[in-house]
């Protein structure tokens, strides 16, 4: 760089005047190009990299030969990786998962430790198997129960949600599975619109969202002829047959007067899977707890949970 | 009257093609598509036979372009059509982003979020960048080469045969023809037709460069031929598909399993490293110079670079499928192939951004200047983003979550759109005669809704991917997951209402520069102050009286 800025053209040698640097020169379309060497830091990064690169490739698997690649100096790979966690996770479950593997859940309240284990496995099982009807807190939707509050189709203790839990409802090849069929009362015309809508009018006055009137008087006698059967003469429901309560304000599939008479003349039925043939019983168990914790869960009537102080010694030595 | 007759001729045999296409289409998407060409190919022959210069032709000469001006015309319809695309891709990517934070906004089954999320990057990617590419590298290769682009009539039909792409492209779309594929979504008939019009775009750019008048080739025209050809070998390659019917529209391809796995993304990163990254450098290398006015830092580095840079690209796709089902070996490759690409990038971004050596005060006094600063800052932090995201470690957080999508945004709409941005506004009042843009102010209003909208979107996109990423691995202490998947959606919906907002932000500064565009045209100019004068106090304009001879 003997050359001064100022005598460039003794050399044939171009030199831009902000920047005191020679040009390459060419030039296209009034474009010039400096002839800047290459940043030293931009180099040795660049170099550094490369040296991460070739060590990293002898640490891990990385290059293919004809049959198979390199395993890598650390022996890692991606299936034991994933085999450590899930272990991990899995010998924090071990011991929740022995206890409750054995023991009926009827014995469950009375070992606190188990029963807190079983809510929160539960609570992951029901995101992943339940939240897609039930909803993410479980509060339900049209169609779909809430399982946090107390009205229970079924029945709301322990051993009968498990049995929801494992036979479903309404599966067909399950013989234990809920199972109940309310009558097209108006597309089988059993019932005409008008008997139909008093009946409506009848069954929203039990929880006092339409005046007692003539309709609702006359909506009575046919709740009486045509619904009691199943859902009882005060409408409080038959949980054998899934009848649900029709005194309270809990609506399974809506509960304006449009949605009962819809109802009334073409039923929905709903349907849940039968679990026990997709998960395994200790899941089960987990899930039955978990719904049973969230709010509505009913004791034992005392003739379940009396039988059977040897199962819960069996437990007991498991734990 | 031979070449006239033979165009129709082929136009026409187009038109049949698709007639019997309509005729005898398998399904209702199908016979759609093939109508939309049948009504491009009659406007083929219509204009062919209408446009035709008789006279000239009975006289036995040939209408002869004027040899001593560029053949700018396809360029002026692709600017126009830039414009056009970037906003309608915009808009489409405003209204998505409203579906993911407010979901009844999903209207069945033809505008769903599923239909028109491919419409959106489509519509951004191949539209607007592809449209912005194909002009700019006609403008540049004509100034660079000096020479004017060969095959007039080609370069119109690859203007006008992209377009038909990206219509069939997108009305397949709506209507649910899709192979399903990212970045690569139209089916068999769009991908070949497509094919054609590359191979016209490579005969037109190469054919420019060998007729030069110039002893080199400048360094914008090494970047944009190579994303020519890599463009057309990654396509081809990708869409490997065996047609059901070929007068229906659904194929199947080649590629199976893990394999389809990765030639797809070999394809995806590589249409990130040479459609948007190699492409938009090659715009970068001309405009940049020339709207600073100041030669180009380092010839050095610009050669190491961009040898390093397509030589490393190419290798890095399998980082988009880490902790899959593709062999480790191979996602080791893909990591360390893309932690060695941080370098190269970056010496793009350094040979643009010390270009304003010895101008930095461009930056305060143009704002086209800052714009394309602001792409190169972009360019550069999304450039080392992407590497670092390729760690497996990190990519194990970030992978499947909205970060991902933060990454791509502030690379597509910080680099690939401001540069682009940045080179309508050299280009629009050079193409159309005018003395200036309509409006220089409108630039930065421009430039400042797009910043801070970039701001909301990369942002917000951090938070939503870091939270869903921490969220889905949550393990309690019972050894159970602790999230749901709704649990992490309902976490960032929040961030969902931000981006959506950054976006409508981004498309605000769309929208000026419409009437910016559309007023430069028209050859108006808005009455304005200056952005920039230096200071000029009157008061102190006058000379210092000595004290002694006041008394």
């Amino acid at each position: 760089m003997a050359d001064t800025p100022q005598s460039p053209a003794a050399a044939g040698r171009r030199f831009d005047e902000a920047t005191q640097t020679e040009t390459v020169g060419h030039e296209w379309d009034g474009i010039e190009e400096l002839n800047t060497p290459l940043p030293r830091w931009w180099l040795w990064t660049f170099y550094a990299c490369i040296v991460f690169a070739i060590g990293y490739t002898i640490a891990y698997p990385a290059w293919p030969g004809i049959h198979s690649a390199t395993k890598g100096v650390l022996g890692w790979n991606s299936r034991e990786e994933l085999k450590t966690e899930t272990d991990v996770a899995a010998a924090a479950r071990a011991k929740a998962v022995a206890g409750l593997a054995d023991l009926p859940i009827e014995q469950l309240p009375q070992h606190p430790e188990l029963m807190r284990a079983a809510v929160a496995g539960g609570a992951a099982a029901f995101k992943v198997n339940c939240v897609q009807c039930h909803g993410a807190g479980a509060a339900g939707s049209k169609g779909y129960p809430n399982l946090n509050d107390d009205d229970w189709l079924w029945g709301g203790d322990l051993k009968t949600i498990e049995t929801t839990l494992i036979h479903g409802i309404r599966q067909p090849g399950d013989d234990e599975t809920r199972q109940s069929m309310m009558p097209n009362f108006g597309t089988d015309g059993l019932l005409d619109a008008g008997q139909i809508s008093d009946v409506a009018s009848y069954v929203l006055s039990l929880s006092g969202k339409e005046k007692p009137s003539g309709a609702t008087q006359r909506g009575a006698k046919v709740f009486a002829e045509n619904c009691a059967v199943c859902h009882g003469p005060q409408a409080k429901g038959t949980r054998e047959m899934g009848a649900p309560n029709l005194s309270d304000a809990i609506w399974l599939d809506g509960g304006t007067k449009a949605d009962l008479v819809a109802q009334i003349t073409h039923p929905h039925h709903g349907v849940m899977p039968a679990w026990g043939t997709r998960l395994d019983p200790v899941t089960i168990k987990m899930l039955a707890a978990y719904v049973h914790s969230l709010g509505g869960g009913e004791e034992f009537k005392a003739a379940d949970a009396a039988p059977a102080p040897e199962a819960e010694a069996s437990a007991a030595s498991v734990e | 009257m031979v070449t006239v007759l033979a165009r129709a001729g082929l136009w026409l045999a187009v038109l049949f093609l698709a007639v019997i296409g309509v005729a005898l289409a398998a399904d209702g998407g199908f016979a759609i598509q093939m109508g939309i060409v049948a009504v491009a190919a009659l406007l083929a022959v219509w204009f062919t036979i209408s446009g035709a210069d008789y006279a000239a032709i009975a006289r036995g000469v040939l209408k002869m372009p004027d040899q001593g001006k560029y053949d700018d015309d396809p360029i002026r319809w692709g600017m126009i059509a830039t414009v056009f695309w970037g906003v309608v891709g915009f808009g489409a990517g405003v209204f998505i982003a409203s579906q993911l934070a407010w979901p009844w906004l999903n209207i069945e089954p033809y505008l769903n979020f599923s239909r028109l999320r491919p419409l959106h990057t489509s519509a951004v990617i191949f539209a607007f960048g592809g449209n912005a590419l194909i002009a700019t590298s006609f403008y540049v290769v004509q100034r660079t080469c000096r020479a004017r682009l060969a095959f007039p009539g080609l370069a119109r039909f690859v203007f006008w045969g992209y377009q038909l792409f990206i219509v069939l492209a997108a009305s397949g779309y709506v209507l649910g023809i899709s192979q399903g594929k990212e970045y690569a979504e139209p089916e068999w008939y769009v991908d070949w037709w497509l094919t054609i019009v590359w191979v016209c775009y490579l005969a037109v750019f190469v054919g420019t460069i060998i007729k030069r008048s110039e002893p080199h080739i400048y360094v914008a025209n090494w970047f944009y031929l190579s994303f020519i050809i890599t463009v057309a070998m990654l396509h081809v390659v990708n869409n490997l598909d065996w047609p059901v019917s070929f007068v229906g529209s659904k194929s199947y391809p080649v590629f199976a399993g893990v394999q389809g796995a990765l030639v797809q993304w070999w394809y995806g990163h590589n249409a990130v490293g040479f459609f948007l990254t190699a492409g938009f450098l090659g715009m970068m290398y001309y405009f940049v110079p020339k709207q600073a006015e100041r030669p180009v830092y380092s010839y050095r580095l610009s050669i190491i670079h961009f040898w390093s840079l397509i030589f490393l690209y190419i290798w890095a796709g399998p980082h988009h499928l880490h902790y899959t089902a593709l062999p480790d070996w191979a996602q080791t490759l893909g990591m360390v192939f893309s932690v060695m690409l941080w370098m190269p990038s970056w010496g793009g971004m350094i040979n643009g951004l010390m270009t304003l050596n010895g101008a930095w005060d461009k930056i305060r006094t143009d704002p086209i200047v800052r714009m394309m600063v602001m792409a190169l800052a972009f360019y550069g932090m999304s450039t080392f983003e992407g590497p670092m995201m390729s760690i497996k470690t990190v990519n194990s957080l970030s992978h499947y979550t909205n970060w991902t999508i933060g990454h791509v945004h502030s690379g597509a709409l910080g680099w690939n759109g401001m540069i682009t941005f940045g080179a309508i506004y050299y280009l629009v009042p050079r193409l159309w005669g005018r003395e200036r843009l309509y409006s220089v102010r409108m630039v930065n209003w421009h430039f400042w809704c797009a910043t801070i909208g970039i701001v909301f979107y990369a942002a917000s996109m951090w938070v939503a991917g870091i939270t869903q990423g921490l969220m889905w691995r949550e393990y309690g202490a019972d050894g159970y997951l602790v999230n749901s998947f709704a649990d992490a959606v309902a976490a960032i919906h929040p961030m969902y209402v931000l981006r959506t907002f950054g976006g409508a932000l981004y498309l605000l500064g769309g929208a000026f520069m419409v009437v910016n565009v559309w007023k430069t045209i028209a050859g108006s100019l808005r009455e304005e102050a200056p952005l920039h004068n230096a200071a000029y106090d009157p008061a102190a304009d006058k000379p210092i009286v000595a004290a002694a001879s006041a008394h």
